[in-house]
Order: C-alpha cells, then sequence, then structure tokens
C-alpha cells in the first residue's frame, strides 16, 4: 500500500516539475469561478464564431418577405427564434455571422497592434537611452489623441472599409502595447536575476531576450484580453457609426444595431440582440482578463 | 597552512596603510577605490570612500559592516556592475594584471562568470522565475566553456551533484519556486562555480536562509574553496559567518575600512570601538546566562562626513575631543598586519584568547 503512495507521490512531484510561471498560473486560473465564467463566454463566443455556417438554421443574406410589410416586424417564432429583421432577414443567423466578424476584426486588430506596440516596447526597453526616449515621445503623442477618434480618423481617412476599422483599432492599441512592456522590461532589467545574470557574464542581448522579456510578457497577456475586448467594442462603435464596411450583407453587430434605430420603438427587440452579443463576448474577456490578471500577479504566488 | 595577512608591509603609492599585504602579488588588489552616487537635485553620496583591498589565490577575506556601509558596493563597482549614469567609480581594481575599471565592456563580460563569479543574498530573486535551472546552469557553461547540448547539461548535473543536490538530472528540469531557499542558493553557488572562477564574491550569501541551512551553505562554500584553491570576499554583517571562514577580516563603517586584521587577532584583541560593538551584539551560546546583548546605540544613518572627523563618532562611547576635526588614519599596530583607526581604541584585551 505504502508502495502504490510512493508510485502516486512521484506521478504528482513529475507534474509538478513540468510546471513554470505560467503553468502555475494556469493551474489557479482553473480554480477561479471569474475565469469559468469568463473562459465560458470566451469559448462559446470563438465556437459560435468558427461553426457559424453550421449553426445557423438560415443563411445570413436570404431574405423571408413572407411576413414582411412596413412598420411591421414578426417577433420570435418557432422558425425565426430571434425574429426576423426590417429586409427580412433570420435575427439568429445574422447574430451568429456577426460573432465572425466581430472575432476577424478583434484577432486581426490585435495582432497587428501588439505585433507593432511589443516591437517599439522591446525597443525601447531593451536599449534605453535615446531609443526609450524616441519611443515613448511618440507613443505620448499617440497616447494624446483620444483612442476612439483616432480610430475614427483613421477608418475615416482610409474609407469605410473592414480593412480600416482593423488597422484604426490596432493603431489605438500600439501606444498601449509599447507603454505596457517597456514598463514591465524596465522594472525587470533592474531585478536581482539579471544583475546575478550580468555578474556571471551573460551578454546583453541574452539578458533581454532570455531573461527580461520573458518575465515581462505577464501583464502584456493581460491586457491582450482586455484588448480584444476593446476592439469588439471600438469595431462596434466604427460600425454603427458608418465608418464600418459599407456592405449590407456583412452582418455586423454594430451596424445591426445602428440600423435599428429607425425602429425602436416598433422592435426594440431587434435592438437587444445585437447589444446582448457585444456585452456577452466583452464580458467574456474583461472576466478572463482579470482572472489572468490575478493568476499572474506575482504578489500572490507561494 | 599559509597566513597570507603574515608578510610584511609593502608601502605602495596609495595613501594608507593596505590592509593584507602580501609577499606574492595578490589576485585582486583594489586601492583608494571611492564611489560616488550623484543625482541631479540631491546631495552627492560617496558610498565607498578611499578603499584598499588585496586578496590572495585561495585566501577567504570578510568585509563586515551594517547595511549601508558600503561593502556591497564595493564589490559590485569592482566587477564593473554599477552602471554610468550617476556614480562616480574612482581608483584602481587590478585583478590579476588586469584593471577592471578600465576595462571595455565585452572584455569585462568574458571576466565575469569564468574568471570572478558572484553570489547574491536572495536566491529566490536572483533565479531567474520562468526559466529551469538547467536552463540558467547551461547558459553560463555555453557561454564561457561553449559547451554544447549534452556536454552542458551533464555538466550541470554534475555541478548541482557538488552542490549536495541529489538526483540532479531530474532537478535540472525545476523551476526555481519548486526547490526550497537552500536549495536555490546551491544552486546560485553551482552556477558561480560553473567555470570554477579564480574569485567568487559572495555577497551576504546566508541572510535569507534559515540557520541550519544556512550552516550547510557555509560549509558548502568552505569545503570548495579549499578544494579548488578559488579565492573567495565574503561580505556579510554576521561576524560569526566569518570567524569560521574568513583567514582576513575587513570591518567597513560608512565606506571606509575602519579595522582590518586576520581572523585571530581581531577576534582575540579587536581595537575599534565599532568591532568590538559588533562582537558584543553578537549572541554566544558560551556567554554566562543572564548577560544581555549589547546593542551599539543608534542608527547607521547616524553617521558624520569623513572629512570631520569619525564617522562612528556620534554613535561611539569611546567619543574624545580628537575624534572630531580631521578623518582618523588607517594605521598599523603593534601586529603589523592589524590596522585601525580610531584615536582613542579600545584598550588591548584577551577576550576570545
Amino acid at each position: 500500500m505504502s508502495l502504490t503512495a510512493g508510485v502516486e507521490l512521484a506521478a504528482g512531484e513529475r507534474s509538478e516539475q513540468a510546471g513554470g510561471l505560467y503553468r502555475d498560473a494556469f493551474r489557479r486560473l482553473r480554480r477561479s469561478p471569474t475565469a469559468i465564467v469568463g473562459a465560458g463566454l470566451v469559448l462559446l463566443f470563438v465556437f459560435v464564431a468558427v461553426f457559424a455556417p453550421l449553426l445557423a438554421p438560415y443563411s445570413p443574406t436570404a431574405v423571408d418577405l413572407t411576413d414582411i410589410r412596413p412598420g411591421v416586424f414578426p417577433g420570435p417564432s418557432a422558425e425565426h427564434p430571434l425574429g426576423l429583421d426590417q429586409l427580412g432577414r433570420d435575427e439568429l443567423s445574422r447574430i451568429i455571422y456577426g460573432a465572425r466578424y466581430s472575432l476577424l476584426i478583434g484577432v486581426v486588430s490585435l495582432s497587428l497592434g501588439a505585433a507593432v506596440g511589443l516591437t517599439l516596447g522591446l525597443l525601447a526597453g531593451a536599449f534605453g537611452g535615446w531609443v526609450d526616449s524616441l519611443v515613448m515621445r511618440l507613443v505620448d503623442i499617440m497616447l494624446a489623441v483620444p483612442s476612439l477618434l483616432l480610430a475614427i480618423g483613421i477608418a475615416a481617412l482610409l474609407g469605410p472599409r473592414l480593412i480600416s476599422v482593423m488597422i484604426a483599432i490596432a493603431v489605438v492599441n500600439v501606444p498601449i502595447f509599447a507603454r505596457l512592456l517597456r514598463g514591465s522590461m524596465l522594472a525587470q532589467r533592474r531585478s536581482d536575476y539579471a544583475l546575478a545574470a550580468r555578474s556571471l557574464g551573460v551578454t546583453r542581448s541574452r539578458i533581454v531576450l532570455q531573461h527580461v522579456f520573458p518575465n515581462s510578457l505577464a501583464p502584456v497577456i493581460v491586457q491582450g484580453t482586455l484588448a480584444l475586448a476593446t476592439a469588439i467594442i471600438e469595431a462596434a462603435g466604427l460600425a454603427f457609426l458608418g465608418l464600418g464596411s459599407p456592405d449590407p450583407a456583412i452582418p455586423e453587430w454594430g451596424r445591426m444595431l445602428a440600423e435599428t434605430n429607425a425602429f425602436l420603438a416598433s422592435a426594440p427587440l431587434l435592438a437587444l440582440w445585437p447589444g446582448l452579443a457585444i456585452v456577452l463576448s466583452v464580458m467574456g474577456f474583461y472576466l478572463l482578463g482579470e482572472a489572468l490578471r490575478e493568476a499572474l500577479d506575482p504578489k500572490l504566488r507561494r | 597552512m599559509t597566513d597570507p595577512s603574515a608578510g610584511p608591509l609593502i608601502t605602495t603609492s596609495a595613501r594608507e596603510a593596505v590592509p593584507g599585504q602580501l609577499r606574492a602579488e595578490p589576485l585582486l588588489k583594489i586601492r583608494d577605490l571611492t564611489v560616488t552616487f550623484a543625482s541631479r537635485g540631491r546631495a552627492t553620496v560617496r558610498a565607498v570612500d578611499g578603499v584598499n583591498l588585496d586578496v590572495a589565490a585561495g585566501s577567504t577575506v570578510g568585509i563586515v559592516g551594517e547595511s549601508g556601509s558600503g561593502k556591497s558596493v564595493t564589490s559590485l563597482a569592482a566587477m564593473g556592475l554599477l552602471g554610468r549614469r550617476g556614480v562616480e567609480i574612482r581608483g584602481s581594481v587590478d585583478f590579476d594584471g588586469s584593471d577592471l575599471l578600465h576595462m571595455p565592456e565585452q572584455e569585462l563580460r568574458a571576466v565575469r562568470g569564468r574568471e570572478i563569479a558572484m553570489i547574491f543574498q536572495d536566491p529566490m530573486s536572483s533565479l531567474n522565475p520562468v526559466l529551469t535551472v538547467g536552463r540558467q546552469i547551461t547558459e553560463i557553461l555555453v557561454r564561457h566553456r561553449g559547451l554544447s547540448g549534452r556536454q552542458a547539461r551533464d555538466r550541470a548535473a554534475e555541478l548541482l551533484q557538488s552542490v549536495g543536490i541529489g538526483d540532479s538530472l531530474r532537478r535540472l528540469k525545476s523551476f526555481p519556486h519548486q526547490l526550497s531557499g537552500g536549495m536555490r542558493q546551491r544552486v546560485m553557488i553551482a552556477m558561480a562555480l560553473a567555470c570554477e572562477p579564480r574569485l567568487l564574491i559572495a555577497d551576504e550569501p546566508t541572510t535569507a536562509l534559515d540557520v541550519t541551512i544556512s550552516a550547510q551553505i557555509l560549509e558548502l562554500l568552505r569545503r570548495l574553496v579549499a578544494d579548488t584553491q578559488t579565492a573567495l570576499v565574503l561580505i556579510t554583517h554576521d561576524l560569526g559567518v566569518v570567524a569560521g571562514l574568513c583567514d582576513r577580516v575587513h570591518v567597513m563603517y560608512s565606506g571606509r575600512i575602519v579595522e582590518s586584521a586576520p581572523r585571530r587577532p581581531l577576534f582575540a584583541d579587536p581595537r575599534h570601538p565599532y568591532t568590538t560593538g559588533l562582537l558584543a551584539s553578537v549572541p554566544r551560546l558560551d556567554a554566562p546566562r543572564g548577560v544581555p546583548l549589547l546593542p551599539i546605540p543608534g542608527s547607521p544613518s547616524d553617521t558624520l562626513p569623513w572629512a570631520r572627523g569619525c564617522a562612528f563618532s556620534p554613535r561611539c562611547t569611546r567619543q574624545v575631543d580628537a575624534c572630531l576635526g580631521a578623518p582618523p588614519v588607517l594605521e598599523p599596530l603593534a601586529l603589523p598586519s592589524h590596522l585601525l583607526r580610531c584615536v582613542n581604541p579600545v584598550p588591548p584585551q584577551k577576550l576570545l584568547g
């Protein structure tokens, strides 16, 4: 009996061996209710976006005019669980397909913005001195303009297209990531292990890339999830303002919301559905980000 | 056993007597090292003030003092680890014939870790939390020894074995937080000794550890230094640590060496009031029951600038008028290897015999 206990202990120890900072954080994450709810919402959102064609009962562009008359909107029914929109399209199918566009805009703009922002932050954090000053003044200028205004300006400049929305949101993300990584790296550069590595003759590039950079990533990961949430809101905002794609066939949540404006009194539910979709997906990312921040907080580590 | 400090005093170009002069040329020779921190809008701080220090190959030298006495800054300055902005370093640091203070950074990096290595106080924060200890040890072997993959890993396992970590191949895959404090410090020692440096600087290596582990680590250091003929500079505030390990002890206060002697004379016949104060504040098992510990009054920040007299005088129980006015000089006593910076020293005594 004691033999099996020993074997179990060894196995438990081995799984412990495999863990690092991030594995450790993951273990804490699994025990956090906030994280579970957030991850559930995010997974649902991604699942719906990926499998939209299989989940949607109708095509998002298919028009069913049998029950449509001016000023009359058939509400939820057996065939159309969320009802039909003003053009006789199935609202549920459009919401489901809309998840694709939100996810696409979120991921593309986040990747673009984070790539540029992290490169700038890495440069500033690694070299310091005048490189740091130059990069940070650039970032200050970008931060001085309110983010939505900046996004509107860029979207207006590039014309109302899907790609311009992505670029606009990406540009807004650049200074946020640059500052975050730079600050985090500056703090880590002064850490004892960086000094210890220096005292053992490790080269500067290795200290920056192998020691400082990986330790500076925790806040960036958190910001990544929060930035996805912000990207969804901003995409919806831009579309609401008419700066998204002009193609009426594209079921974008923000635009769906904007289009129901005129019928708010007669068909309030049509505004509720895309609004709810936005709120739930954004909340998912926020909750997950919040839980991640807690899980990665070094002060909470044993 | 050769006593490296027993040699006659050789006069040098430096202003003051040099502690620990040797017959042979020492491995590390620090002369008149002065470190000044200056930042805009604040008063400059002279953390190290004209320190002379010799370390012979294979010997162990202790630097003792309270927090803020400049002992760590001395070692960091010697290694070129202080950074450049707002720091002014003067004097010379000679390591086996080459001047560390004026060496290009690139050459200095080749010396660090291979010729001189350091161990720091807190083994938790001195190890990178996201890398396995194996990665961190092999990194140094790859850097300085040019070992690759399997070779480096085998050598790293050997090193862990030599610092008393069993099951070392498996331990290489551990992350720092999975090890105990003592194990982490052993890993740090393994990293420092990876390239068999000729000089090891241990900056408070046992301060963050509990007493039993601390004793183990000190014993390990003693054994490794004896086996490999590595010179050791031991920086500590604990005279008990010094007593068991060092050939020669320098007591620092407010950036200057105030007393310097081979271990036996220092413990048998401490002359500086600060040294006796430190000794009186160490709890002893052989002391009679009921005798209270005597702390040094005041705090390390109650200092006088050296230019205006003895920096220790505001806290000193033996203060006389002569303490103020001019800085006291570091002078040899009857025993030429015993140096003292005090105008009113504690009378000779035979406390510990």
